[in-house]
């Protein structure tokens, strides 16, 4: 990349972000990456980490953080019964369904009987 | 007379007086498109058939002497992100490549009420991520400028659509400049409105507390109109503004005398195209000359504008999508051994990697151990970032700025440099941390005959007066706006990114 920091660190420093690091946080994201992809996010990754860190210059003591810019109370609403989506209409989208339900993967094992 | 190049006022009038019928508008749009736009590639999905049946009612209502909307019969291109029932909403990404909302988004149902014509949903950044509209899964869009560079992003094929001809209105979406930055590139207009002020239902969430719906068009006049349309306060989105939408058409004056324009220092500082200051800082000038006061100001935590964005909206976005699993809707991989396998080769398949990069940078930010040191430390600059406008807004009506450092660049050019991508985005990422509203309009062309944008950006809630100091300017500025010539059909092929 042409900021020329293939190392995704400083020169001869620690890297910012080590591949390890990079296989846990892809974990945490359920992205499966191969080793040439945990590569290319670890310098790409380590490459932004280290720009934003021109925020530490920055004095933050006695400043409220910014969650949303509106101001506004909780919004409330009656609790009535609405028309809403049907069944089938619900489940249209789902790439695999069976009578009714979405459908996945088995998630719990049972034994041959079927019994969990 | 070419239909395609015609205003919302024009095409209205003709209709009205029966000179054309809402039929043969959608047909001469499909005909422009079908001409150009194998080499634009705004377009991901055409909705010809429906856009038909739609002009179909409109030219029933005006054989039977109904009262029409402003927006009858008028052409809209709606970005892809933006739900549309019945009709594939892809968000530029595999991973939605098969989903079709069971609902219209509210900005699009209004669209509908006012008996616009939908013609199609428009390309863009996977997802929304990106500036130069190269990372859509359905290959990238060309500017109608010059067909080797990109039109901007995220909203480029909605912004290439109108400089090309292929739609009259459209919507785009802004989370930090993917409205205004795109509009500048093209030679087009485009708002992105106050947070609050249009409706997210049916929006795609890429950064919830950023997003919002913009309205693109090749005129000052037609982007208010659409505005008006699609504003307002809306119980399906609880964030949405419970305020009145001024009538925008009143502010449309031509009177700019009292009003007091800010110029922010830091956005003529380093990195600016020489051409790009000169056409702005003449637009500026211009503004004087009508009557407006113009005033030096600082935001002086600019600079860390673009920090702040890419921890906030990355890690909003790691949460948002956290939701493409492949069980509910979408792509699912078919070759996994486990439940948690198919979660994981679904989203390695499904993605783009400027979204799994996003993705990864936001679950990071907001792991164990790291909250504070990064995702609170952003928010809290957020506040500094707000204050400064709030500080500037205290003495002026609006500030004026560029649209984007640089001309439109050339197709692969920052492809593998991210990072120099994100640091052109310093012009707009602000006013989405802030929740500000901004407009750009064309301010002229270079030596080489590309666009460049001039951004306004107000207060809270005032889009009206960014539309009034938009129109003044567009109606008396001396350049002339142009039609790209667009005579050169190239194909591109998806590859090359």
């Amino acid at each position: 990349m042409s900021s020329g920091r293939e190392d995704g660190g400083r020169p001869g420093a620690d890297p910012v972000i080590t591949a390890d690091e990079v296989r846990h946080i892809a974990h945490l994201a359920r992205l499966e990456l191969t080793d040439r992809e945990i590569e290319w996010f670890r310098v790409r990754l380590g490459a932004i980490l280290e720009y934003v860190a021109k925020l530490n210059e920055i004095d933050i003591e006695n400043v409220e953080p910014t969650s949303h810019v509106i101001l506004m109370e909780n919004v409330l609403r009656d609790d009535v019964v609405r028309p809403s989506l049907s069944r089938d209409e619900a489940i249209g989208s789902a790439p695999s369904s069976r009578n009714g339900f979405v459908a996945a993967p088995r998630i719990i094992e049972t034994d041959d009987s079927g019994v969990v | 007379m070419h239909l395609y190049r015609l205003g919302v006022g024009e095409i209205g009038r003709l209709l009205r007086k029966r000179v054309i019928s809402a039929r043969d508008i959608t047909g001469a749009f499909f005909a422009r498109i079908r001409a150009v736009d194998q080499s634009v590639n705004a377009y991901i999905t055409l909705l010809e058939e429906r856009a038909h049946a739609k002009a179909k009612e409109v030219d029933a209502k005006i054989a039977s002497g109904d009262e029409l909307s402003p927006l009858a019969g008028i052409p809209v291109a709606v970005k892809d992100n933006i739900c549309t029932q019945g009709v594939e909403t892809t968000c530029g990404s595999r991973i939605l490549s098969r989903y079709r909302p069971q609902y219209d988004a509210t900005a699009v149902a209004r669209l509908r009420a006012a008996d616009a014509i939908i013609l199609g949903k428009t390309n863009l950044d996977e997802f929304g991520m990106g500036a130069s509209n190269e990372y859509s899964y359905y290959g990238p869009v060309a500017n109608p400028w010059d067909l080797l560079r990109v039109p901007g992003g995220s909203s480029g094929g909605s912004a290439a659509a109108l400089a090309a001809g292929e739609t009259t209105l459209a919507l785009g979406t802004d989370t930090g400049g993917s409205t205004r930055q795109p509009a500048g590139l093209c030679g087009v207009v485009g708002i992105k409105p106050t947070y609050g002020r249009v409706s997210r239902y049916g929006l795609v969430a890429f950064a919830s507390s950023l997003d919002q719906i913009g309205a693109m068009a090749r005129s000052v006049e037609d982007c208010a109109l659409l505005l008006s349309i699609i504003a307002g306060h809306d119980p399906r989105d609880s964030t949405s503004a419970a305020l009145p939408v001024p009538n925008y058409h009143d502010y449309l004056t031509g009177e700019v005398r009292g009003l007091r324009i800010g110029v922010p220092r830091e956005y003529f500082a380093e990195g600016i195209d020489p051409e790009v200051e000169s056409a702005v800082r003449d637009a500026i000038d211009h503004l004087a000359g009508l009557g407006a006061e113009v005033v030096d100001v600082s935001l002086p935590h600019t600079e860390y504008g673009v920090a702040v964005y890419q921890l906030v909206a990355t890690a909003e976005a790691s949460s948002n999508l956290a939701r493409y699993d492949g069980i509910g809707y979408g792509f699912r991989a078919e070759d996994f051994d486990d439940l948690a396998g198919m979660y994981s080769r679904t989203r390695h398949d499904g993605f783009g990697n400027e979204v799994k990069r996003r993705i990864m940078l936001g679950a990071y930010v907001l792991s164990a151990g790291y909250y504070e040191a990064y995702y609170l430390r952003a928010q809290k600059v957020r506040s500094l970032i707000r204050r400064d406008f709030e500080e500037a807004f205290a003495s002026v009506d609006c500030l004026a700025t560029p649209t984007y450092p640089t001309p439109a660049f050339r197709l692969g050019e920052k492809l593998d440099d991210p990072l120099a991508l994100y640091l052109a985005d310093i012009y707009n990422t602000s006013a989405n941390l802030a929740g500000i509203p901004g407009i750009s309009i064309p301010c002229g062309y270079t030596g080489d005959g590309f666009p460049v944008g001039l951004q306004l950006l107000g207060r809270p809630f005032d889009e009206k007066t960014l539309f009034r100091i938009a129109y003044a300017y567009e109606q008396t500025a001396e350049w002339r706006h142009r039609w790209p010539e667009l005579d050169i059909p190239v194909r591109r092929s998806a590859d090359g990114v």
